[in-house]
């Protein structure tokens, strides 16, 4: 039951645990205006969340998480620095799998901090493994930022990197367009298009809001594109090397080094995760043994841009993770009209924590 | 007693009873033709039910009929975890038609869901709003457009008339269901390379919910052994 009393206590606890590290408790509500996560997550969001209607208010959503109400409450009232805990039940529709709960509690612990960004990292870590001390739980991490500084970096032009990056969280799309880029043969209706003298000459009627003008300045996208050198294939090999990273946190930064003297783009994104290090070494976590994948945290909904993790069952990979977190920068630059706050926090799912504990 | 449902009217209903009525069970509507009850001659312990076809995916999964006949598409479309629920006992050979993206054939640079993702960023970084995709078929488009990495689009419900949409300015593209594509070219529309969702036709499926009789799984056994499936 996802609201029994064990459960309640049990997140109880963590909520207190949070609040003696210095979050403030905060409450949001279970209905939530639907309009701003459509529009960070589009039509995914309706497969994972329920979204139900108000002939008042619009669209609205069972809330689905947390940070997107934190990180708006935020906004508005707060100053930095500033830490936040709270506890609740989010909603999420299981589409695939019915084993899995559609309503479950969620304590988090979030930090808007951006004087010391690893500092930050390393105690949103920390205080979550704080949480979980004692038990059966192994930790995953990983750092998109990595990935988005040796995309920026690539030798090629803005537009190519501009879609790679719109693409980081669906992977499959990621390596289809980074191949293409790298010289793979267009399909045989492009070239033909652009081949074509008059490109319009079997058009067909104007309809839809998509003008000509559209379709015209897309082709020039496609020339300009076509006329562009491939990306070349070293950086290719740099972009899968990072992605294929699997290795403990001192043997990944030590990788990550020598990749950044072929592709400097990425050294502070790669000094970033030394001091991160640091930082949790500094913390007592033990950084030697901690690992660290270079493609985790890519899911579909795009949210966390630099530092993630995850805590895992030791002995069942098939349930979904006990804790998550990261930081997403983005997220509250989206969301603050403008101004942005660095931004990182965790949850920890306390029914999962009392199937590991009993 | 095995409860088979059957699309009540159309040409669905048509075919089905040709369909049994050639392996030698006889379907037919009883009473006035007016009336949704049936008859089955042939094989005994098999009864008739005229439903919906929509509603024959959510009868079956509730175990509300042993057995039903309906399109892949809006099987798949209706129950998540169809495999788990429904089994596909024989596929009929009618009703065949293909869910697909279909776009204004005026975009001429847009021919693969790379084209068309491409496109919907575009179009939301100049009009605001998420290219929209008019369907009925949300779950099927939603779920392949995510296999397929495209982004920045927005499903909108549509009941009917969908090719329409585009030019009435309710929607960008479509993804409806084509047998040959004319309607679709009637209403300046294209069909997308790579754009083909599900290829449907009319199958007979049984439901997989647990609490079947002996006598029923014995049923099942006789109806297939006379039709040949």
């Amino acid at each position: 039951m996802p609201g029994s009393p064990e459960i309640l206590t049990e997140a109880r606890r963590l909520r207190d645990h949070f609040a003696d590290q210095g979050g403030l408790v905060v409450k949001a509500e279970v209905l939530q205006p639907a309009e701003t996560l459509l529009d960070l997550y589009g039509e995914d969001i309706r497969a994972r969340a329920y979204l139900t209607s108000d002939p008042l208010r619009g669209e609205m959503v069972l809330r689905p998480d947390f940070t997107v109400p934190v990180v708006q409450m935020h906004m508005e009232t707060h100053a930095e620095p500033a830490r936040y805990t709270y506890s609740g039940k989010v909603f999420r529709k299981q589409e695939s799998d019915e084993t899995r709960a559609n309503e479950y509690v969620q304590v988090g612990y979030e930090v808007f901090d951006g004087q010391n960004p690893a500092g930050a990292d390393a105690e949103v870590f920390a205080t979550i493994a704080a949480g979980l001390d004692g038990l059966p739980v192994r930790a995953a991490t990983g750092d998109i930022g990595i990935l988005t500084a040796a995309v920026r970096g690539l030798q090629t032009t803005d537009a190519r990197k501009a879609a790679l990056l719109r693409h980081i969280w669906r992977p499959g799309r990621f390596k289809a367009l980074l191949k293409r880029y790298g010289g793979a043969e267009m399909p045989a209706s492009r070239a033909a298009l652009l081949a074509a003298d008059d490109p319009f000459a079997e058009a067909g009627p104007d309809i839809g809001r998509r003008s000509r003008e559209e379709v015209a300045a897309r082709i020039d996208a496609l020339r300009a594109d076509a006329a562009a050198a491939p990306i070349a294939g070293e950086e290719i090999g740099l972009i899968d090397a990072i992605l294929s990273l699997r290795e403990t946190c001192p043997n990944v930064l030590s990788a990550l080094r020598d990749i950044a003297v072929d592709m400097p783009a990425v050294r502070d994104a790669v000094g970033r995760m030394s001091a991160r290090l640091d930082a949790l070494a500094a913390r007592g976590i033990d950084v030697e043994a901690l690992e660290f994948e270079g493609s985790y945290g890519r899911t579909s909904l795009e949210y966390y841009d630099g530092f993630v993790f995850g805590f895992y069952a030791s002995d069942r990979p098939d349930l979904p993770p006990v804790a998550t977190g990261g930081r997403y920068d983005a997220l509250t630059a989206r969301l603050g009209q403008g101004r942005a706050v660095p931004a990182v926090g965790g949850v920890i799912r306390p029914d999962l924590v009392m199937g590991l504990s009993c | 007693m095995l409860k088979l449902g059957v699309p009540s009217k159309g040409r669905l209903m048509d075919k089905t009873f040709q369909w049994f009525g050639q392996r030698g069970v006889t379907l037919r509507k009883s009473g006035s033709d007016r009336e949704y009850a049936g008859a089955v001659d042939g094989i005994d312990g098999v009864e008739l039910v005229l439903l919906s076809a929509g509603e024959i995916p959510r009868e079956l999964a509730a175990g509300n009929i042993h057995l039903g006949v309906t399109g892949t598409d809006l099987l798949r479309e209706k129950l998540a975890n169809w495999d788990s629920r429904v089994a596909e006992l024989a596929p009929m050979g009618f009703g065949r038609a293909d869910l697909i993206i279909a776009v204004p054939q005026a975009w001429v640079d847009v021919d693969t869901l790379d084209d068309l993702d491409a496109a919907a960023a575009a179009f939301r970084g100049q009009h605001g709003l998420r290219l929209r995709i008019a369907t009925k078929y949300h779950r099927l488009v939603r779920e392949f457009l995510r296999d397929h990495g495209v982004a920045d689009y927005q499903l909108v419900d549509s009941q009917g008339a969908t090719e329409g949409t585009v030019k009435n300015e309710t929607a960008e593209a479509i993804a409806d269901i084509t047998s040959t594509g004319e309607t679709l070219r009637a209403n300046g529309l294209k069909i997308l390379n790579d754009g083909l969702i599900h290829a449907s036709q009319a199958t007979l499926f049984r439901g997989r919910r647990a609490g079947w009789t002996d006598d029923q799984r014995q049923k099942l056994k006789a109806l297939q052994l006379v039709l040949g499936i």
